[in-house]
């Protein structure tokens, strides 16, 4: 089937970057998470923000800066040269770095959510029985937040599959390395491809539609298991 | 009062009708090569005639998937020929109207001294170069057409990267995350330094520019007499500025 084949390099791209894009922002979202929600700093809010600016800027401003940042005359280009590369700009790295701020706060705040919703009592509990600090994140805290971090990573995984813009100015468009599902779908409409683009269009669809069903459910039963 | 009668004067030569005093906008779609031309071409016309063209830019194949779905441009200069006759193929463009106002040339680009050649092109000791994607922009086709001929495509091909249409291209080129690329002898012509290779007409076929007038236009005079402008000598003149053949 010459569809699939074509196809298949940008799905397996997009699940990929999508995929890695969520675990590298589980790792880093969750302490920034949990800072913003138990520090008492007076200008914790103004990094959240920072951490949110990717909802209210639009996708061109960050791929605008990315393309200077990661190029050969920004801080990337200095570093580039330790893997053999003039620039990240077109390569995975790139677009993954792109991907990681665009949907920081689409893991963050699940998660920031979930850690200030069960208040400090838990946590003041377990040190009285001596818990580490260490220990209580582990076997207090982050249980209690589990369904934050489903929620988060949903999110991030499902809106970096939707990504479009960054990924446009920054990719360069390389088959099976930067041309993903929503680049090639602007690809086949701009060359009057149209039932590629159906085929993809549709498929994205019925996943995002399958995906936040999903959550949806899973929130429910998780707040049923809660209650109950 | 002098002006109005020298605005009419004109208009008559340009062979408008009377209704043409009134000035009127004209969308235009250009096709992303042609940018700085169709500008000062606008300019040109503004002043002769009070008519103001709006100039949407991006690739040929964008462009016209916005014509097809009635987007409201009377005017759509494409980057090549197929596209044009398409256009009026579908009964989106006025039968007749088609003609070629401009020959691109393409153009080997690179801000680097001594890059951009074609034995820099041969020896392949780059990481990236940059072209327009070849499926949806015709200077995109066209350097896919000069690697074939040079025989370096399967060697480069690793190396490619596209930019939507040729302005993002030279984008890619100017910020320096291409060392170089190919692009429109006009996006070049401005710029000193760097290096760049005047492709051979030989090694690709000539990227004839057609213009049309749309469905949405058939009814305008200003339109017409926009397409019938990129035909004088004044308009001739700025193509030829930016690097541009003759096309009739």
């Amino acid at each position: 089937m010459p569809l699939w084949s074509e196809l298949w390099p940008a799905i397996r791209l997009t699940l990929e970057l999508s995929a890695t894009t969520t675990l590298v922002l589980l790792v880093v979202g969750t302490p920034i998470a949990w800072w913003l929600a138990r520090s008492r700093a007076r200008w914790k809010e103004a990094v959240a923000a920072v951490v949110a600016l990717p909802l209210v800027l639009p996708p061109t401003v960050l791929g605008f800066y990315l393309l200077l940042f990661l190029g050969p005359f920004g801080p990337g280009g200095a570093v580039a040269p330790l893997f053999g590369l003039r620039t990240f700009a077109f390569t995975f790295f790139g677009l993954l770095f792109g991907s990681v701020l665009f949907s920081m706060p689409f893991v963050v705040q699940p998660i920031r959510n979930a850690f200030e919703a069960f208040g400090n009592r838990p946590l003041e509990v377990a040190a009285t029985l001596r818990a580490s600090p260490w220990d209580t994140f582990w076997s207090v805290a982050v249980p209690l937040a589990r369904p934050g971090f489903l929620t988060g990573a949903v999110l991030g995984f499902a809106h970096t599959v939707g990504e479009f813009g960054v990924v446009l100015m920054l990719g360069g468009n390389i088959p099976g390395r930067t041309r993903t599902l929503s680049v090639a779908i602007f690809d086949y409409v701009n060359t009057l491809r149209w039932s590629e683009a159906h085929w993809i269009a549709g498929g994205m669809v019925v996943f995002s539609f399958v995906v936040i069903l999903t959550m949806f459910v899973l929130e429910k039963r998780i707040g049923r298991l809660r209650g109950g | 009062m002098w002006r109005a009668i020298a605005g009419a004067a004109l208009a008559a030569v340009l062979g408008l009708g009377a209704t043409s005093a009134r000035a009127v906008d004209v969308p235009v779609a250009v096709a992303a090569n042609f940018t700085d031309a169709a500008n000062e071409i606008g300019r040109a016309f503004e002043q002769r005639t009070g008519h103001k063209p709006l100039f949407s830019f991006g690739a040929t194949g964008a462009l016209y998937t916005q014509i097809t779905q009635g987007a409201p441009f009377q005017v759509f200069l494409s980057a090549d020929q197929v596209t044009a006759k398409r256009a009026i193929d579908e009964r989106n463009a006025v039968a007749g109207t088609q003609f070629t106002y401009a020959v691109g040339r393409l153009v080997l680009f690179s801000k680097a001294a001594n890059v951009a050649s074609e034995a820099g092109l041969r020896a392949g000791t780059f990481q990236k170069i940059a072209l327009a994607n070849p499926t949806a922009a015709p200077y995109g086709a066209a350097a896919m057409e000069v690697l074939r001929s040079l025989n370096v495509l399967a060697a480069l091909q690793p190396k490619i990267v596209q930019g939507d249409n040729i302005a993002q291209t030279y984008q890619f080129i100017d910020t320096g995350n291409a060392e170089l690329g190919f692009v429109g002898m006009s996006q070049v012509v401005a710029v000193s330094g760097g290096s760049r290779w005047v492709v051979p007409d030989n090694l690709y076929t000539p990227i004839r520019q057609d213009a049309v007038l749309t469905r949405a236009g058939a009814n305008s005079t200003a339109a017409r007499a926009f397409l019938d402008f990129l035909k004088s000598p004044e308009a001739i003149a700025v193509m030829e500025k930016y690097g541009y053949a003759k096309g009739m």
